[in-house]
């Protein structure tokens, strides 16, 4: 007889409202669990926008020693925006911080979810998109409302910007998800992951634009990580969007980009997955 | 006299430890340069799209760049673990350290002392020496015992801010990550000159924190170049002098924090 768990084919077709259902239900859970944690809500808002103003200061001088005011093809009104939404989508798509699948594996807690009849990634890609839900409310909104509080801003001037920007940032949050998780899932096979978890930590950073626009690299750097890479998709694409630095074709060939990284992620977890829980079962585990 | 043996024993409880991981230690090791090595790189990023920054030159940037991840990398690798505190009151590891008859915070430091983040110290030192001998320093008596002893105030300013953040956890426990504003966030704004910054937030963290005597004002004075905000040229070699008011109240606020502590009873 086949073995029952979350990976393994089902020999009945599963109505799709049911398992649309499910997720939505982990969604909200997730969503409400985040909600809990008030006092570190605020204090990772505070530092976000601490941070911001460092970045904010940083970025305009650069702009500012420039023959024509422009850094990376920014003006100055660009890069207030690019740093100040960058803060908080920087806590929207979660870059760091979580080790939750780790540290399930590494003390044998994952044998429970895989009892479950949702996919592991999907269940855990369900709470991910809850707590982002959340992170939206609080965690975007204080250093964007700072950023038009003290600094000139740019706001969007096409119709179509701001859509696609709540398209990009959601492409953002499961790309991001989906590193996160394989991060985590060499735990599967190392026990111990701070040696993936620090290399994910100072490069993902630095490779999605979060300290400094991707713009400022050489074209031929920019562009290969782009394609040959993740992490533009994370945080660069949607801050790219909202600040309207191309023409509404790159605009949306970017955003379409960041959909096929989505697919390809989501499709290596699944994999990863699946290869893992057969060595976890030749383990007796 | 303060007997040293306890904490001799605890440390080398640690560095056997590490000993008995050998090929992770070396990993982790050689994987935590690259923390440094991102700050700087970013730095020359920068440079690469304008020539200045604020007023300043690569080379001359590059010293207060030197100055700042050699001073945050050595508080990072002596005090830096004091964040776990968290960890420590809300699991209650804390109470175990304190009947001890050691002292509570060289005990919490030793029991973790993140060896690994020895490349850090050594790569922001490295970027010290490289910097200070291009910038075209005019090398008197002075200015050579203040290119040792500013990383070295640095790094005693940033314990003190360190130990601040972590003390903050004996009155609200989930602090989460708001000591990181000023630690990481102290980093960050030492590694620029500070006229890039402006307004109250300039003030508040060059002056009010006191992060401007970390790099910025030793590295004028031992380019001797006048600061372009007004300070007399004497200000850089002041530093260790704030390093120690810094040093000073940190120790107070964390012996007022362990008398307010309450245990979690759990």
């Amino acid at each position: 007889m086949d073995s029952v768990n979350a990976t393994s084919a089902r020999w009945v077709h599963q109505n799709v409202v049911v398992s649309f259902r499910t997720f939505a239900a982990i969604t909200g859970s997730g969503f409400r669990r985040y909600s809990t944690y008030r006092q570190a809500t605020v204090a990772g808002a505070f530092t976000n926008t601490v941070f911001g103003f460092l970045r904010c200061y940083v970025l305009l001088a650069v702009a500012d020693a420039t023959a024509q005011g422009l850094a990376g093809g920014y003006d100055r009104a660009q890069l207030a925006t690019f740093v100040w939404v960058g803060q908080g989508l920087l806590a929207v798509v979660l870059l760091w911080g979580w080790t939750e699948l780790a540290d399930r594996i590494r003390t044998g807690d994952v044998a429970g979810d895989l009892l479950r009849p949702v996919s592991p990634v999907l269940s855990y890609l369900a709470t991910d998109v809850g707590r982002a839900g959340h992170a939206v409310v609080t965690r975007l909104v204080p250093p964007v409302v700072t950023g038009l509080i003290f600094f000139d801003m740019y706001l969007p001037r096409r119709w179509a910007t701001v859509p696609l920007f709540v398209v990009s940032m959601a492409l953002a949050v499961v790309a991001c998800f989906g590193c996160r998780y394989l991060v985590n899932a060499s735990a599967y096979w190392l026990q111990d992951v701070r040696g993936p978890m620090i290399a994910w930590t100072l490069g993902s950073g630095v490779l999605a634009g979060l300290y400094f626009p991707l713009r400022f690299l050489p074209d031929w750097a920019a562009v290969a990580l782009w394609v040959g890479t993740p992490f533009p998709s994370l945080l660069q694409t949607p801050l790219d969007v909202i600040v309207e630095r191309d023409p509404p074709a790159l605009q949306a060939g970017l955003v379409a980009l960041q959909a096929v990284w989505v697919v390809l992620l989501l499709a290596l977890c699944r994999w990863v997955q699946r290869r893992a829980e057969r060595k976890l079962v030749i383990q007796g585990g | 006299m303060v007997d040293l043996r306890p904490y001799v024993a605890l440390f080398r409880g640690q560095a056997r430890s590490l000993a008995s991981y050998r090929a992770s230690f070396v990993l982790e090791l050689s994987t935590n340069v690259f923390a440094t090595v991102m700050d700087v790189l970013t730095v020359l990023v920068l440079f690469r799209v304008s020539r200045t920054l604020g007023g300043f030159t690569l080379h001359e940037a590059l010293l207060m760049v030197g100055l700042s991840s050699c001073a945050f990398a050595t508080a990072d690798l002596a005090v830096g673990n004091i964040e776990r505190i968290k960890f420590y009151v809300r699991t209650g590891l804390l109470d175990a350290v304190l009947v001890r008859p050691l002292g509570a915070l060289p005990q919490l430091l030793l029991m973790d002392l993140p060896l690994r983040k020895l490349s850090r110290c050594a790569f922001g030192t490295g970027v010290l020496a490289f910097a200070a001998a291009t910038a075209g320093v005019d090398w008197t008596a002075g200015r050579v015992v203040l290119v040792v002893a500013a990383p070295l105030a640095g790094a005693v300013f940033f314990a003190a801010i360190f130990v601040v953040s972590a003390a903050v956890a004996f009155w609200w426990v989930e602090t989460g990550e708001i000591g990181n504003a000023f630690t990481y966030g102290g980093r960050d704004f030492t590694s620029y000159p500070i006229t890039v910054y402006s307004g109250w937030f300039r003030r508040l963290f060059a002056y009010g924190v006191g992060f401007a005597f970390v790099a910025y004002y030793p590295a004028l004075a031992l380019l001797g170049r006048t600061d372009p905000l007004g300070l007399p040229g004497w200000v850089g070699y002041a530093a260790p002098l704030v390093a120690v008011v810094a040093a000073t109240a940190a120790t107070a606020v964390w012996r007022v924090g362990i008398r307010h502590y309450r245990s979690t009873g759990s």
